[in-house]
């Protein structure tokens, strides 16, 4: 073990500077490289210096996670990403979880037991990747359409998560006075597994980025937890680094919502505030308008921001959005991007389809940077974005969203908004800028109607 | 054995400093890559996987270590595989382009 201590060192020293590398787009890339090298160095320090007798199956398990590893990462289109995250979070979880067991029944047969330090270790692991497994399952069907985007809820919920919660942690401590009460120790496991499902079936859609991001979190805490339990200084560093890279990002992700951690988890959005009276009344007070007017509007344009949320990836409308673009730059305005930090499913999603769509990221703007221009702009394009625009986060307190930083895009002199329909989504929070005399509603799919904008731009920049 | 959980602690501690200071300097353009990239270190959990599934554990250990191997190994291949596709997209404008009226 001592002899592979130094790979693990290198391998550490690797991880942090690929972390380093991503603060800047410029060598991200070569910080993700050093990242995988540090890896490679501690595996096959591990097969060299530890006492490893059968490498059968480590060699067919190696090949069999690289082949569904490569295909997941090649072929998956990146408006699957958050999907994708969360599966990864899921593996991440059971690993740990499966590698804790594994450790228990080795030792707690073996002649010297389970110390009390250890079995606290192998405990939280085993729970902890329990219920990030589950958990993130969760999301991903929550993500891919599987189980309901809505918050489901029911009475006394909240009660009987955290009696759960508490009741596995309560279970720990019996384990680590006496390892050898096996029942309870797997009961943790089994408790770990359950709790994943229910803590996250209340939380809607429209929270994923904080869910995705504290799973990220808790995946990084078993990997953690893995390390005490193995003694092993690379898997607690590298836990670590997880762990606070998912909080930090949680923690942001809440900000700018406005909303408590607590509130995210046992809040079940939407629910907090019933939907205001006569919903079903003002709703029909907005301002639709044809392809026609909207193209109208944009020729005459000469700044434009385009706002970008979860609808432009179901319509995968990014590589339209980008043409419009174009077209509106060669017709002589200038076309910027407000990127809201929880627009879409996950921490910087819009980003990274936008990317994918060739848009340079010097044109991508955030929240802050941006949000004071919007007054001096002459189009404001909405792409399936809702929450992130609505003013009544600014101006109504009863509003469920109320505090909620959002853009300033009702402040442009014109606003164009391209939806699928009028219903409410599944926040069910009437939007004010729907109903603003600025705003041009265009109803249909996204990428349709893009479309539609770019052959109007060109033909009315040609005539 | 209470200096190797100090040991622990000391490190944990510390890396969870470390992380902090490094991962606020991030800029949200990055937060996908660079959750999939912390995701694709923490595959690092791969290694213990390894000893489980080859250290001779007897029968139910190496099973269960064999899928943890697959599942690690999924998400460190995949996750720096997916986290270099992504940043490659990431262009700056060239200068030469978009006249300036």
């Amino acid at each position: 073990m001592s002899a592979s201590l130094l790979p693990y060192l290198i391998a550490s020293v690797c991880f942090i500077l690929a972390l380093q590398g991503l603060s800047s787009p410029i060598h991200a890339r070569r910080g993700n490289l050093i990242g995988a090298f540090g890896m490679l160095v501690a595996v096959v320090g591990t097969l060299v210096f530890t006492h490893i007798l059968t490498f059968t199956w480590i060699a067919i398990g190696l090949m069999i996670g690289a082949a569904i590893g490569a295909a997941m990462s090649i072929w998956i289109p990146m408006t699957k990403m958050p999907e994708r995250i969360a599966l990864s979070h899921s593996f991440g979880g059971l690993a740990a979880a499966l590698v804790g067991v594994s450790e228990y029944h080795h030792r707690i047969s073996g002649p010297e037991g389970i110390d009390r330090f250890t079995m606290a270790a192998l405990g939280l692991e085993v729970f902890l990747g329990f219920l990030t497994f589950t958990g993130s399952l969760m999301a991903f069907g929550k993500l891919q359409g599987l189980i309901t985007g809505a918050p489901v809820t029911w009475k006394g919920q909240n009660a009987i998560n955290i009696t759960m919660f508490f009741g596995a942690l309560a279970l720990l401590v019996l384990v680590v006075v006496d390892p050898h009460q096996s029942v309870l120790f797997y009961a943790t496991g089994v408790i770990g597994l359950i709790v994943g499902v229910l803590a996250v079936l209340p939380i809607g859609g429209a929270d994923m980025p904080v869910v995705i991001s504290l799973l990220n979190s808790y995946a990084g805490l078993a990997s953690a937890s893995t390390g005490f339990a193995l003694g092993n200084p690379v898997l607690i560093i590298a836990g670590a680094l997880d762990g606070t890279s998912g909080f930090l990002l949680s923690l942001k992700m809440s900000q700018a919502m406005n909303r408590s951690f607590a509130n995210v988890l046992f809040g079940a959005f939407g629910q907090v505030a019933p939907t205001p009276d006569g919903v079903a009344g003002p709703a029909a007070n907005y301002n639709l308008a044809t392809v026609e007017d909207a193209v109208g509007v944009l020729t005459a344009a000469q700044t434009v921001i385009v706002v970008p949320g979860y609808g432009m990836a179901v319509s995968q409308a990014q590589h339209a959005v980008r043409e419009l673009a174009q077209a509106l730059e060669a017709n002589g305005a200038t076309v910027k991007y407000a990127i809201h930090p929880v627009a879409g499913r996950m921490p910087g999603h819009m980003n990274v389809l936008l990317a994918e769509a060739n848009v340079p990221y010097d044109q991508l703007y955030d929240l802050d940077d941006i949000n004071d221009e919007f007054s001096r702009t002459d189009v404001s394009l909405v792409v399936g974005a809702n929450d992130v625009v609505n003013p009544a986060a600014k101006t109504n307190p009863g509003s469920p969203i109320y505090g909620m930083p959002v853009f300033n895009t009702d402040e442009s002199r014109a606003v164009i908004v391209l939806k699928r329909s009028m219903a409410t989504g599944f926040a069910g929070i009437e939007n004010d800028l729907f109903v603003k005399p600025n705003t041009m509603m265009v109803l249909g799919d996204a990428k349709k109607t893009l479309r539609e904008f770019i052959a109007g731009v060109k033909e009315e920049a040609a005539a | 054995m209470s200096n190797e959980l100090l040991f622990g602690l000391y490190i944990f501690v510390l890396a969870g400093f470390l992380g902090h200071y490094v991962i606020e300097k991030v800029p949200p353009l990055l937060h996908t890559p660079l959750m999939a990239g912390t995701n694709a270190i923490s595959g690092i959990s791969l290694v213990g996987s390894l000893v489980s599934a080859g250290g001779g554990y007897g029968k139910l250990s190496m099973m269960l270590g064999f899928i943890a191997v697959i599942c690690a190994t999924i998400n460190t291949v995949g996750g720096f595989l997916i986290t270099d596709r992504m940043l490659r997209m990431f262009k700056k404008k060239t200068p030469a382009k978009g006249p300036k009226s």
